[in-house]
């Protein structure tokens, strides 16, 4: 078994265990790291694939698609944190109305 | 793998976003094994270190709203109820490595056409020249989820709960130290995007390091810049990466195409003002909330 597949092989075990986890752990914030975890699977498959050609030129484009991958799924996160904030608040506040703005400046 | 697992099964949530930043080192670890250091260092700086920031500082949060966060973790699937859904898991495993099994060991790939266009790009590393030149498209979009998402979290409209920060002597010197040396690193990488690995993403987040440090020992935007100029710097990378992607359109014809002969030189501008707006968005980001709605109380 070469390099590439086993480390396309391990990004299948994380994508498997992110989304074990994603299904049975109730907290919203382990299900945010869940999904993380299943995104690096994704992101290990591509780049494991990517090393396999044989010749000694490797392939740009599935890295450079990975580094964008990362940045889009940290803005995931950040507006999945942002909403799980959200709904924490209204469960204390009972209010799901945001707090006009206008109506708040002195 | 066992990390992973660690990271979403450890009983205690503080733990497992501690495992989860191992977990993203250790990646950084198998993508340089993969010969991938682009991407290596955008793991450990975004994916490890910003993700672990924002996570930490959502489960504080959390913690101050209250103080018994830790209680509703447990499972709700538990027992015999778990293994229809371990077992579907397990089988989806199965069937993943083994669509991943018969793939051809040996596959052309683009390497050969992109090795082959690199001059013509204006910069001499390949990953920087497909990012910014041969698939500019996908990193525009990429600066514009950044905005999206940092426009979504101040529109849910919450107020941070101002901290008083009262750092030791020790963080407040190391910090003091630690700051000008990484706006430092993050320009050589940016410099460096051109022909090794680093580049604006990567950056990027080491200037949002750098601000999440001077926030965490005390430092606030003072009140003059956190209305317009915040939005200004904000924006100033997208709206760059805009015009650069237009005036193309108007002057071939073709969106996004960068001349040849100015390529690199268009290709750091666009890098060094990206740079600064993905930092300040990250920053705004583990904010999370809009910064003058705090000033007007």
């Amino acid at each position: 078994m070469s390099a590439a597949f086993f480390y396309a092989l391990a990004g299948t075990g994380l994508f498997s265990i992110g989304l074990h986890a994603l299904l049975v752990h109730r907290h919203l914030l382990r299900k945010i790291l869940a999904i993380n975890v299943m995104g690096s699977g994704v992101f290990l498959v591509l780049a494991a694939m990517a090393t396999r050609n044989g010749i000694a030129i490797l392939d740009p484009v599935p890295h450079a698609m990975i580094i964008t991958g990362i940045v889009v799924a940290v803005a995931v996160a950040a507006t999945a944190l942002a909403l799980v904030l959200m709904l924490k608040l209204t469960a204390e506040t009972g209010h799901a109305v945001l707090p006009d703005s206008k109506e708040d400046k002195p | 793998m066992g990390l992973a697992w660690g990271a979403l099964a450890s009983g205690d949530l503080f733990k497992a976003i501690v495992l989860f930043i191992a977990f993203g080192l250790v990646m950084a670890l198998v993508w340089v094994r993969l010969e991938a250091p682009d991407i290596a260092l955008a793991e450990a700086a975004i994916g490890a270190g910003l993700t672990g920031a924002l996570l930490l500082a959502a489960f504080v949060k959390l913690r101050i709203t209250s103080p018994n966060v830790n209680v509703d973790i447990t499972r709700s699937l538990c027992g015999i109820r778990s293994i229809p859904v371990l077992v579907s898991i397990l089988f989806l495993a199965m069937a993943l490595a083994y669509a991943i099994w018969p793939l051809p060991p040996d596959a052309a790939g683009l390497g050969e056409d992109v090795a082959a266009n690199l001059d013509r790009s204006g910069v001499s590393n390949p990953v920087t020249a497909v990012l910014l030149n041969f698939r500019s498209y996908d990193t525009l979009l990429e600066v514009m989820v950044l905005l999206l998402a940092l426009l979504g979290a101040w529109s849910l409209g919450m107020t941070t709960p101002r901290r008083e920060a009262a750092p030791g002597l020790v963080l407040d010197t190391l910090s003091r130290l630690l700051a000008p040396l990484l706006i430092l690193v993050a320009a050589y990488l940016l410099w460096a995007g051109a022909h090794a690995p680093g580049g604006a993403f990567q950056a990027g987040a080491m200037l949002a390091a750098v601000g999440v440090l001077m926030l965490l020992t005390g430092w606030q935007l003072p009140a003059a810049l956190a209305a317009l100029p915040l939005r200004l710097v904000l924006v100033a990378g997208p709206v760059t990466f805009m015009l650069l992607a237009v005036i193309p359109l108007l002057l071939e014809g073709r969106l996004l195409q960068l001349p040849p002969a100015w390529a690199g030189c268009l290709i750091l501008i666009i890098e060094t003002t990206a740079t600064i707006s993905i930092g300040t968005t990250l920053i705004a980001l583990f904010l999370g909330a809009a910064p003058n709605k705090e000033d007007q109380q």
